[in-house]
């Protein structure tokens, strides 16, 4: 049987067992795919286990720009015996399944291309090498340049020594080897159009952007505690912090990290956390310490999926509330989540000038689909970024006083919490300047001695609340995608960006679109301008209470009227919002009045593998 | 050095009469002024407890954190500026009870500070319960039949865990006191100080009169870099020794660790980002 593959772009899936090299594969084919000339995007999915498991990755080859996950599967490299059963929700006739001879010998179906990839990977030296010859198919397919092939494989494997690359050289020629079998057998044929200034672009993943953001934020100190999704940004800092001057220390636990940073922006350092949902509700406690010693922070929380452990390698969005909410009292704060690369880049750089500027604790939302995800970008840093510079009217402080990330060099009169017009004190440190610099997590004094006096609490909350104030003048807008005249408004924030952009793109319709949040708090003002003018409003969350949704609500007292919600650790798919989106056009054709109850409906997804 | 300088005047201090944070915040002021501390580059850091309230008496920089957390922001705080010389006072449930995984962390990481733990063995600032360091027996509103665990023994774990100094004084010995906090605070790496404290208001057990009948001082022939005899005496039943049990000046501080200060020794607040940096290392990316 044949099959031809031509158009846009492919869907191709690798499958195995953790340990059997798929997150290689994946490396290095991301790199032959963009540098060959092809758009590229992937993602993957995997079990909380070291060996065995399914776990696979979905890489899409593309002649346009892609940024999302597809259900779709075209071809399918199935290395493990699991992994058609694990993704049978997925395979349609047209997926092409390629797989090995003796995994897949009880497997019958007309459409698997068998080739015995253990057997040779046995000749070459043993069955590690199994996956750089299904690389090299699947290269040879995709027409990539075999130099440029090889090239991928030496930046990979050099390091591992002259006899690890040596073998892996060896199997990419064999992998290649088949692949021209398969083509001149024309059991499959991939034609995508190629541009040769994608080779140029720049290829990044998730965690990569996010590492960038800090690094142009000034990060000076990280204090972290490992846990999924967040560990690779701790890993990313801890690498790059000889070279920019970061310290980095792996605490005991999440309440160390947290007051460790505090300690450290405190004298001085732009200091960092990362976590997840569950070592988050650890950190709340000294939360409500930032906010009320008034000292910054950046908390970057990769979100999976909860309560408690939950899934500890899936994706989700379901520690808003959490962040929104956490740390005793009540105090100001400022909530990103970005969605696509250059908003992930300028929104953590952004929010170290926040907390520092508001001197606030400021969180940075991301998901474990967000720093799994790869693809290639024109550029990064495309507008100049700055560590600010403290420039408030009311700080008092004479400019020749100023040191620069908001830091001011105190005199004999300092003190610490001065009570200004827009509630921001001037900030001093220890060691710089000739005042004393006091903080105090019980209520305070100006000075930042302990009070009991009440009147004082009073005007202190005051004092505190009313950065909002500013924070709400520096939000950063909604980003308004598609027509202006629109009649369906579909609303979105963080990670679901990628597959509301492309359905989008695809539906090409005039009356949807796209309102997409890289601020979720403190809300936009204009908000509900936006939301009020569309006559349907749909929202998208990976949560199965649309806390974003609630927020809103909360916030504007508008109720969005369908909340298409998934909860299953999987993030959208472009298939899953077409659908939704199909949905609710035919609702509101049938419909007279779309806003009457008995049409509505909130869509619940339990599907994905 | 004139001790004074270290008052802060008009302070509201919450103490009650009799307390033996009075002593404790009196000699620790003498020592700073004995070893002629700059006083604007002095950092005390404290978590929550009657004992952490000291901070806002000793004019300084002041870090008043968590209950239980003062050691890790006193870590981070030294550690981005090695100009500072950081103090952490605290109390015993505070540091012990809240605070203990840090405190057996921080002796690992042995950054240079000094941390001095008012030991009372009782919880004041919450009005009587027990701590971690409360006798057998005592009878308090929550342990109603009195406390059945053995109390927590400092001075053995943290010789256990190698800590680069360990002591024991009183705060009815003010030159002893005022000795040990010296020592304490000139020598370099994590140094535990534990302070027997009365609290005339809910230890009625462990009073002025029964500490003092209760300790001895350790001989002038104790050898405090003899590890196995110092983890001896730490763990003596009857009298409470009290002293230097053990120093180990071969360790790295955690600041000597950072590969920030391998070839500058300026505080982190003086460097700034070269975002160009930043934009060379992306650009990276368009290639292998
Ligand atoms: C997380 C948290 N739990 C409980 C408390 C209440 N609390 C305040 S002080 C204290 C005990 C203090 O005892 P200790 O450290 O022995 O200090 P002392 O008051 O005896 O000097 C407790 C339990 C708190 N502030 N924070
Ligand atoms: S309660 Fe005890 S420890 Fe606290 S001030 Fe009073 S006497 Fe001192």
């Amino acid at each position: 049987m044949s099959e031809f593959l031509s158009g846009e772009d492919v869907s191709i899936v690798l499958c195995g067992e953790a340990g059997q090299g798929i997150q290689t594969v994946e490396a290095i084919l991301v790199q032959a795919v963009k540098l060959g000339g092809y758009n590229v995007f992937s993602s993957k999915e995997y079990m909380s286990r070291i060996r065995g498991g399914e776990n696979s990755t979905q890489i899409r080859v593309s002649s346009k720009r892609i940024s999302a996950y597809v259900d779709r599967i075209d071809i399918l490299v199935a290395i493990s015996k699991g992994a058609i059963d694990h993704l049978k929700k997925r395979i349609s006739e047209n997926t092409i399944i390629i797989g090995d001879e003796d995994t897949l010998k009880d497997v019958v179906r007309p459409d698997v291309i068998k080739i015995p990839f253990l057997k040779i990977a046995k000749n070459i030296g043993g069955p590690i090498y199994a996956n750089i010859i299904a690389a090299g198919v699947l290269s040879r397919i995709l027409n990539i340049d075999f130099q440029i092939f090889e090239e991928c494989i030496t930046a990979m494997f050099a390091r591992k020594g002259e006899k690890i690359l040596e073998g892996d050289l060896k199997a990419s020629a064999e992998g290649y080897k088949i692949g021209e079998e398969l083509l001149k057998s024309a059991k499959i044929n991939i034609e995508i159009e190629k541009n040769d200034g994608i080779r140029d672009e720049i290829l990044l993943n998730g965690t990569d952007v996010f590492g960038y953001g800090c690094l142009a934020g000034g990060v000076k100190f990280m204090s972290s505690y490992p846990m999924t999704p967040s560990t690779s940004l701790q890993v990313f800092i801890a690498q790059y912090s000889k070279d920019f001057d970061i310290i980095f220390e792996q605490a005991e636990d999440e309440i160390a990290a947290i007051n460790m940073g505090l300690g450290a922006s405190y004298a001085g350092a732009r200091a960092l956390a990362a976590t997840s949902g569950s070592g988050f509700a650890l950190m709340s406690e000294a939360v409500g310490l930032s906010g009320m010693i008034e000292t910054p922070i950046v908390l970057y929380i990769g979100q999976r999926p909860g309560p408690a452990v939950g899934l500890p390698t899936r994706t989700a969005q379901e520690d808003l509330n959490l962040v929104l909410y956490s740390g005793p009292g009540e105090t100001p704060r400022a909530i990103f989540a970005p969605g696509n690369f250059e908003d992930a880049f300028y929104m953590t750089q952004r929010a170290f000038n926040i907390a520092d500027k508001y001197q606030i604790p400021v969180f940075i939302l991301s998901d474990q689909y967000m720093v799994d995800i790869y693809y290639n970008i024109p550029s990064l840093m495309t507008k100049d970024v700055e560590i600010e510079t403290h420039e408030h009217s009311v700080f008092g402080a004479p400019k020749s006083k100023i040191l620069w990330d908001y830091i001011v060099k105190t005199d004999e009169n300092y003190r610490r919490f001065e009570i200004t017009e827009d509630g921001v004190s001037p900030r001093g440190i220890p060691g710089f300047g000739e005042g004393f610099v006091v903080v105090d997590s019980d209520e305070h004094d100006e000075e930042g001695h302990i009070t009991e006096d009440l009147n004082l609490r009073t005007e202190m909350v005051e004092k505190r609340l009313k950065k909002l104030e500013g924070i709400k003048k520096d939000v950063v807008p909604p980003e308004l995608i598609g027509p202006s005249d629109y009649k369906i408004l579909i609303i979105g924030w963080g990670s679901t960006y990628g597959p509301i952009k492309e359905t989008l793109d695809n539906l090409q319709s005039n009356d949807i679109a796209f309102l997409y949040f890289k601020q979720v708090y403190p809300l936009h003002k204009d908000t509900l301008k936006f939301v009020e003018k569309a006559q349907k409003t749909i929202i998208f969350e990976n949560n199965a209470n649309s806390q974003f949704g609630n927020l809103i609500k909360l916030e504007t007292g508008f109720e969005i009227h369908e909340k298409a919600l998934k909860y299953n650790g999987m993030p959208f798919s472009v298939e899953e919002v077409t659908e939704h989106l199909k949905n609710l056009q035919e609702v509101e054709r049938n419909s007279t009045n779309f806003l009457n109850p008995q049409n509505r409906k909130s869509w619940r997804s339990y599907n994905g593998s | 050095m004139d001790p004074e300088i270290f008052d802060v005047e008009g302070a509201d201090v919450a103490w009650c009469p009799g307390c033996g944070d009075f002593p404790i915040l009196r000699t620790l002021k003498a020592a700073l002024a004995e070893l002629e501390i700059d006083q604007k580059k002095l950092v005390l850091a404290s978590g929550i407890g009657q004992a952490g309230k000291l901070p806002h008496y000793l004019k300084s920089h002041t870090y008043n954190s968590l209950h239980g957390r003062a050691l890790s922001p006193a870590t981070a705080i030294k550690a981005v500026n090695r100009e500072l010389t950081v103090i952490v006072t605290s109390g015993d449930g505070d540091m012990y009870g809240e605070g203990g995984n840090h405190l057996m962390h921080t002796i690992r990481r042995n950054p240079d500070i000094t941390t001095i733990v008012h030991n009372n063995m009782v919880y004041g600032l919450t009005k009587g319960q027990a701590s971690p360091t409360s006798q057998m027996e005592m009878i308090t509103p929550l342990q109603v039949e009195g406390v059945f665990l053995e109390p927590f023994n400092p001075l053995a774990i943290a010789i256990a865990l190698d800590a680069s100094f360990v002591a024991r004084t009183f705060a009815g010995d003010i030159e002893h006191m005022k000795n040990v906090f010296k020592e304490a605070i000139k020598h370099k790496g994590f140094a535990l100080v534990d302070v027997f404290q009365p609290c005339p208001t809910f230890n009625k057990i462990n009073t002025y009169g029964w500490f003092k009948d209760n300790t001895y001082k350790l001989e002038d022939s104790h050898d405090p870099h003899d590890r196995n005899e110092a983890f001896k005496r730490a763990t003596e039943t009857g009298k409470y020794p009290l002293g230097i049990f053990y120093k180990n000046e071969n360790k790295l501080t955690f600041e000597e660790t950072l590969s920030v200060y391998s070839k500058d020794n300026s505080p982190l607040f003086e460097r700034k980002t070269d975002v160009q940096k930043v934009k060379d290392l992306i650009e990276k990316k368009r290639s292998v």
